[in-house]
């Protein structure tokens, strides 16, 4: 009962999805600049916005754990993250398309906002081998949720420091001095945002769901069988909710789905 | 119903720009199709290890009700 609410989610992401589709190649007017190639603008930008919020989420989920020290919330951080960077990497190369196809090259150095992104990947990158080269799941947590609250803060950050600077050429989508995006294009726009929002809980979900199934089943598998049928762990980023192994304290695991599902 | 929708859809303008919008959209859709076949492999692994523990479960059973029918004897 992990994935509580999965189909309903599920469902509300492909109708999303599938409207957004459809709205971008049979609704949204073409661009009377970029023409046919600014569709693009209907994956990348959405992909990007929720992945630096994802990031920030991350963060407040990492300041919780540390707040409460509960692990289930560095569990989230850590799978909020780990999402958020396949996001970033789908941004990353849409963005390259986008940028090979309006200004002829794949990566251009001297933009402020691809370089950026950019390093705010290769920041959140550094997220899983830290987490890996720390054995103690206590310490691993802690340190991770540290890391994770320091790389959230610096998000915001960067995207004020890229809008502020002034040598810019990439296309501002919301509230520019021309008037933004005309209403259709908004419409289309915001739609996008949705569906990618709900694309990114849903990952988010069938993730954790299947994490939470994994521990429960050695939970289970350490009451039928005994602690010898269990093998032991090995190093992991992945955050362990109860496990009295790998050197650590043991945390309780989840006694019941409804305890693990709050 | 697909058919019927395409009859009445307006052109897409597929020139030169057609294969870029093209190999964006597939890049999206090929990166969530990656992460779905991992979570199957992953609930393919958690299956066969819940088909484990349930025959455990029934080999444990069927030990204790020979030992109550050997006990009644």
């Amino acid at each position: 009962m992990y994935g509580k609410g999965l189909r309903a989610l599920s469902l509300a992401t492909f109708a999303a999805l599938t409207a957004t589709f459809a709205l971008v190649f049979f609704y949204a007017p073409l661009d009377a600049d970029q023409g046919f190639i600014q569709k693009i603008f209907y994956v990348h930008v959405p992909v990007a916005i929720v992945t630096l919020c994802a990031y920030v989420v991350g963060a407040v989920f990492a300041a919780l754990h540390l707040r409460t020290r509960d692990r289930r919330w560095d569990l989230r951080s850590y799978v909020v993250i780990h999402i958020a960077l396949i996001f970033n990497i789908l941004g990353l190369l849409t963005g390259a398309i986008w940028a090979k196809a309006s200004w002829g090259h794949w990566w251009v150095w001297d933009e402020p906002t691809l370089v950026s992104f950019l390093i705010v990947f290769l920041l959140f990158a550094t997220y899983q081998p830290l987490r890996f080269s720390i054995e103690d799941p206590e310490r691993q947590a802690r340190y991770a949720s540290v890391f994770a609250i320091m790389a959230g803060a610096f998000v915001p950050l960067n995207f004020i420091a890229v809008r502020t600077a002034t040598a810019y050429v990439h296309p501002r989508v919301l509230a520019s001095a021309e008037g933004g995006l005309p209403g259709s294009m908004a419409f289309v726009f915001v739609v996008a945002i949705v569906a990618m929002t709900l694309l990114f809980a849903l990952l988010v979900s069938y993730e954790i769901a299947a994490k939470q199934t994994k521990w429960q089943l050695r939970a289970l598998r350490r009451r039928l069988l005994g602690s010898d049928a269990v093998a032991p762990l090995g190093r992991s980023a992945a955050p362990s909710l109860g496990e009295p192994s790998r050197g650590g304290s043991a945390t309780r695991a989840p006694r019941n789905p409804a305890e693990a599902a709050s | 119903m697909i058919p019927a929708l395409l009859a009445v859809a307006p052109a897409l303008p597929l020139d030169e720009a057609g294969k870029y919008v093209a190999g964006a959209f597939v890049v999206f859709v090929a990166v969530i199709v990656i992460y779905v076949a991992i979570m199957a492999t992953k609930l393919q692994r958690m299956s066969r290890e819940l088909h484990e523990l349930n025959a455990a479960v029934e080999a444990r059973e069927r030990g204790e009700r020979a030992r109550a029918e050997a006990a009644k004897r």
